[in-house]
């Protein structure tokens, strides 16, 4: 099925998230839609997915004009869309997944349904199990499913928004074998949106670029790095040298710990960081090095072993002990777990200072606040409410909160939803601290961040961790191997 | 006590359970699609008097009942309409609507209290009504109590055997994946809230119809409280919530019997028996309590345990849905 | 003026007014004309000294009862079980007052003390069965309320139980010296009003101005964030529920020693559920809520005459009160009303 896009528009009052963009997608091909957060991507795809509706402009398909105003309806004309999140119920079967929405009949079919699906599974290669329910599967299992429904229900067009975070080499080896597979032998359409230039360049045969809500690029692959990184940035952002900061003692100390979840068990882990050191913590969502981060917080404890913050013992200190002995603790939504909406910036400073005394000072705090919000740049003012502020302001408001100084800063996914500019400056502003002797244990799926910015790395795979390596001497490669499980 | 005295106690349990039954089955709907309909008590209480006067005025039972599911219906519709439409805090309007269903029942019955009127009236199944034990407990009332088992049945079947009952669930558990496969999330809200609705709407006129006949002030004052908590103890199940109403049905049987065999204990203690049932069942399936408790069971059996006695709500219960908004960054 | 800011300006009295008239219809309906209902109840309210002052007697203990109640709000709990607090309160202080014989002044003093710790108390056990129970305060509210009206049940039918026999009513009348002292000839104790104004000025300075009230604020937003910010949960909810019981218990206190002489079988008047509507009236604003209390204690007050004079039920007073309630929670907030023109919406402006 070919698709195109004429003259594409949609704002969201002044912000041009898509300020008309005409493209043409052939039946058969893959490309891929590449950009920075904020250029429009994933607007752009729920447009032509029919999640949103477009302010102006047209989608054809096949010639014909659509309108969609439901997934649905789009899935019905032809077009699927897999979410980085995909949209299936997790408390439900994985048949009842699958199931869920096709009207044939009252009653639920469940032993046709179950033919069906397996049927198709077997087709595709991918290995099911119809019994067990969605919250128990990997994200790339899930990824999968989505994918069987839709080109079940007849999807023509397939979009992927961001398919290979998360899910481990293995997994990015079927999803791209699969995807070439329905591309050349079955004439779909295959629209894979990514900010990874080198899995583009592997995967895609035609890319195009937005920047800023406009089309500023198309090319065919294969095409260099540097022609894609040009259209997408206006200046190539500067490369971070770094040298090593690490000092001699260990702040972190993990000996012999065992930890349970509703998901995951980690046994007999041991772990040490020095002063000064970064280090990574690759994975696949649920392999436990959440996990890990929230024992050395406080939040959970292990079930045995034992945690050493520097010589004292924190194995069953609780979370706010440990914000006070210097241990700071950033989860990754920042409006679910960091941040309070409905609060302002300087209400959240006097919120997070250990010395607020019981009545609130509102001048000291009202300086406090002003040079804060000069040291993070931070665009917003003492009295902006936080939840008005963008994601990038947020995080930064985030960092703006922990306490200085910090002996360990425990970090979810620092730099998820950021652009380039601002994770370059997170990370200059982690790096200060790690200058002064803190530890950073960070999670991430951005394997060029790991590789980027840590001085070792190791990877979680169901629990165990893979041996420690250094990230001067490893890749993304080899630590996509070690997330799948490799030792 | 003897076995006819026994095979009395639970007919009568059976009775009383019933529109509790009801209600649970209606408000399980509400929640399962991702509504909470907090006034139920007052629903229950204006839906007795509304159901017990328009029977009474029309001389038809019928009449009654289909009077107290409007008001039922007309409740959960402001519920429904407060909190999808217009966003308000569904607690808030359902609290409000609770004291207002009080308030209204008191003054619009105000000339119809303590009189007699038309009731259900009984019907034994023939046949099975005969069956030793059994009979008389289950097959040997009106046709209320039988309505009551088959709504349970059916919703059951519904909301877990049909393919609507899996559109039904996703809107509660997660909009997002129910709209990505076209369903209208916000119509399926209104309807099986407002059915929900009309269920408990039904429930209090069995009542005044039915169980504590006629109408008085405040006479059914509590009981949505319960169905509500109910409802968690039943784990969303309806299934599991009739068989709440009936254990809180054998709380107060129980408690009329010790009643009677010690008169010299206080009426108080016995009084307090519901109240106290609630808040231990509540504790049970809700707190880390269940986990120290079964220590006691020996490990193989635990998980079960556990799964069976743990509750988890609708992930999306009472959370407001907008097509288009995915929360993504 | 343009006709949105003529129409923005005007709101807030749209859902005041349609209670009314609803209110207009009610009483038609029974045959009473709107006219007249509502100047009987205004007489009743108002009519003369006396009733003025015990429509004021009658608002402090409401007005500390809600007080009391923004607090809970404000850190995001649905304390419904205020109305026990407040009995739990009188029940209290009429033990002092039946059981123990103390010189003046502290005879009152140690009556309004014990009110207030039991309050604090009975408000503790819903804040535990929510923070160890994770059982949702709610149930635990009403659970607690309900065995708060038993317990004052059996006590003056019991134990307490007036000389000539139980009956339901009420224990026998107190010593004078456990009654507080009284203005004129009415119910109202000036004492208790004097207890109100420090306690609503506390209560402002606390939300305003304290780090506790931000962390109040801020658990009442976003529980799991406070907490990572350091916010100690537990201890902050348990501590504004009982803040909330303690001033509830005194109005208790209040209601037992002043409006009446005993405990009673319905001492609280159905207080705590009338405070849980101030509020949401006042949306939860410490000003506002002593002034919206005075409304529903004149519209209830002025009900009863209502009903003396044409023998309609009183409830019409609570169904005013909630039907303005209701209206205000569904259409008080004008934005979102879909025929004035959508701000700059909240979608995602990010990718």
């Amino acid at each position: 099925m070919e698709v195109t896009l004429t003259n594409i528009r949609k704002y969201f009052g002044t912000v041009k998230a898509n300020d008309g963009i005409t493209f043409t997608f052939k039946a058969g091909k893959i490309y891929g839609l590449l950009g920075e957060n904020g250029a429009g991507k994933s607007t752009l795809m729920k447009i032509l997915s029919g999640y949103q509706a477009q302010d102006s402009g047209e989608i054809n398909l096949d010639g014909v004009a659509c309108s969609f105003r439901s997934p649905a309806q789009a899935l019905a004309s032809g077009i699927g869309m897999i979410y980085q999140d995909p949209h299936d119920v997790p408390s439900m079967s994985v048949l009842d997944n699958y199931l869920l929405g096709r009207s044939s009949g009252i009653r639920l079919d469940r032993e046709g349904g179950k033919g069906e699906l397996l049927d198709k599974a077997k087709r595709m290669g991918y290995p099911i199990n119809l019994k067990t329910h969605i919250d128990t599967l990997s994200l790339g299992e899930r990824q999968q499913l989505e994918l069987l429904r839709l080109l079940a229900m007849g999807a023509e067009v397939l979009i992927l928004d961001e398919p290979t975070t998360g899910i481990s080499a293995e997994q990015k080896e079927e999803l791209f074998t699969s995807i070439r597979r329905l591309a050349d032998k079955e004439g779909k359409t295959i629209v894979l949106v990514s900010h990874k230039l080198s899995e583009v360049q592997e995967l895609c045969q035609h890319v195009m670029v937005l920047r800023q809500g406009k089309l500023v690029g198309k090319s065919d692959i294969p095409c260099s790095i540097e022609k894609l990184v040009g259209m997408m940035f206006e200046e190539i952002p500067p490369r971070q040298e770094r040298k090593s900061l690490v000092r001699d003692k260990f702040t972190l100390e993990v000996n012999d710990v065992n930890l349970e979840s509703d998901r995951v068990s980690i046994r007999n882990l041991n772990l040490a960081i020095k002063a000064g050191e970064v280090f990574g913590l690759a994975g696949l969502e649920g392999s436990g090095q959440r996990l890990l981060l929230q024992a050395c917080a406080g939040l959970i404890h292990p079930t045995s072993g034992q945690l050493l913050l520097g010589s004292e013992e924190i194995t069953r200190k609780p979370y706010h002990r440990l914000l006070n002995s210097g241990v700071g603790y950033l989860a990754a939504g920042r409006l679910e777990e960091g941040l309070v909406a409905g609060l302002t910036l300087l209400e959240h400073v006097a919120l997070s200072d250990p010395d607020t005394g019981f009545v609130i000072n509102r001048t000291h705090f009202t300086e406090l606040t002003k040079t804060r919000i000069d040291k993070f740049k931070i665009v917003g003012i003492p009295s902006t409410m936080i939840d008005a502020l963008s994601g990038g302001n947020q995080q930064r408001a985030l960092f703006a909160l922990l306490r200085t100084p910090l002996k360990l800063l425990l970090l979810e996914h620092p730099t998820r939803g950021l652009d380039v500019r601002s994770t370059d400056h997170i990370w200059q502003l982690l790096f200060e601290r790690v200058k002064e002797g803190t530890s950073i244990a960070f999670m991430s799926a951005d394997l060029d961040e790991l590789v980027g910015r840590s001085d070792r790395i190791a990877a979680f795979s169901g629990g165990k961790m893979s041996r420690v390596v250094n990230a001067t001497e490893t890749s993304a490669e080899e630590l996509g191997h070690l997330i799948g499980g490799e030792q | 006590m003897n076995e006819t005295e026994l095979v009395k106690v639970l007919s009568s349990i059976v009775l009383q359970a019933s529109p509790l039954m009801i209600a649970v089955c209606g408000e399980t709907i509400s929640e399962r699609v991702g509504v909470v309909n907090l006034s139920l008590d007052g629903t229950m209480l204006l839906a007795a008097m509304t159901g017990f006067v328009s029977a009474y005025l029309s001389d038809s039972v019928f009449v009654g009942f289909a009077a107290a599911a409007v008001v039922g219906a007309l409740f959960a519709t402001i519920v429904a309409f407060g909190s999808i439409k217009l966003r308000k805090d569904q607690f808030a309007i359902g609290f409000v609507l609770t004291l207002l269903g009080d308030k209204l029942s008191a003054y619009l019955g105000q000339n119809f209290t303590r009189i007699p009127g038309p009731h259900v009236a009984h019907w034994g199944i023939p046949l099975l009504k005969n069956i030793p034990v059994l009979g008389p407990i289950f097959f040997d009332h009106d046709p209320l109590v039988y309505f009551a088992f088959i709504l349970v049945l059916t919703t059951w079947w519904w909301l877990f055997q049909s393919q609507a009952g899996l559109r039904l669930r996703s809107a509660g558990e997660r909009p997002e994946a129910g709209f990505a496969r076209g369903v209208n999330i916000n119509r399926l809200r209104y309807l099986y809230t407002i059915i929900g609705g009309s269920l408990v709407g039904i429930a209090g006129a069995a009542y005044s119809l039915d169980i504590k006949l006629g109408w008085a002030e405040g006479s059914t004052r509590g009981l949505g409280w319960i169905a509500l908590a109910i409802v968690i103890f039943g784990g969303w199940s309806p299934i599991r919530g009739a068989i709440g109403a009936m254990l809180f049905g054998a709380s107060k049987a129980l408690a009329a019997v010790l009643q009677r065999r010690y008169p010299e204990v206080s009426l108080v203690a016995f009084n307090t028996l519901p109240w106290l049932l609630m808040l231990a069942v509540l504790l049970l399936v809700s707190s880390d309590i269940t986990d120290r408790l079964l220590i006691i069971v020996p490990i193989r059996f635990r998980q079960q345990f556990r799964q069976a006695l743990r509750v988890r709500p609708p992930a999306a219960l009472g959370q407001p849905f907008t097509a288009g908004e995915s929360g993504e960054d | 003026m343009t006709w949105r800011n003529l129409l923005r300006t005007v709101w807030p009295t749209v859902p005041i007014v349609s209670a009314l008239i609803i209110t207009g219809l009610f009483l038609s309906a029974f045959g009473v004309s709107p006219g007249e209902g509502f100047s009987a109840m205004l007489r009743g309210a108002f009519g003369d000294v006396n009733k003025v002052l015990n429509v004021t007697a009658f608002w402090v203990p409401l007005a500390l009862a809600s007080t009391g109640l923004v607090l809970a709000f404000t850190a995001g709990l649905w304390n419904i079980g205020i109305e026990g607090q407040i009995i739990l309160g009188a029940i209290s202080a009429s033990w002092i007052a039946l059981k123990f014989d103390f010189p003046e002044p502290w005879q009152i003093i140690f009556q309004l003390l014990a009110a207030m710790i039991a309050g604090a108390l009975w408000a503790g056990i819903t804040g535990v069965l929510k923070t160890r129970g994770k059982v949702h305060e709610i149930f635990g509210g009403l659970a607690l309320n309900n065995l708060a009206i038993i317990l004052t049940n059996y006590l003056i039918s019991g134990p307490w139980q007036p000389p000539e026999g139980g009956t339901f009513r009420g224990t026998e009348p107190f010593q004078d010296k456990a009654i507080l002292p009284l203005f004129a000839d009415s119910r109202l104790s000036i004492l208790s009003i004097a207890l109100l104004v420090i306690a609503v000025i506390s209560v402002y300075l606390l939300l305003r101005g304290t780090s506790w009230g931000l962390k109040l604020k801020a658990l009442g937003k976003n529980p799991r964030s406070a907490f990572l910010l350091g916010v100690s949960s537990e201890r902050e909810l348990l501590l504004a529920l009982m803040l909330c019981g303690a001033l509830a218990g005194l109005g208790g206190a209040i209601r037992v020693t002043s409006w009446f002489d005993s405990l009673r079988q319905s001492i609280s008047g159905g207080i705590g559920y009338l405070s849980l509507l101030v509020v949401m009236l006042s949306n939860f604003r410490v000003a506002l809520t002593p002034f919206i209390a005075y409304f529903f204690s004149a519209v209830l007050n002025g009900s009863i005459t209502l009903q003396l004079r044409t023998q309609l039920h009183s409830s019409l007073g609570g169904i005013l009160t909630g039907v303005m309630v209701l209206l205000v929670l569904l259409l008080g907030d004008i934005k979102t009303l879909n025929f004035l023109p959508k701000r700059m919406t909240k979608e995602s402006t990010d990718e």
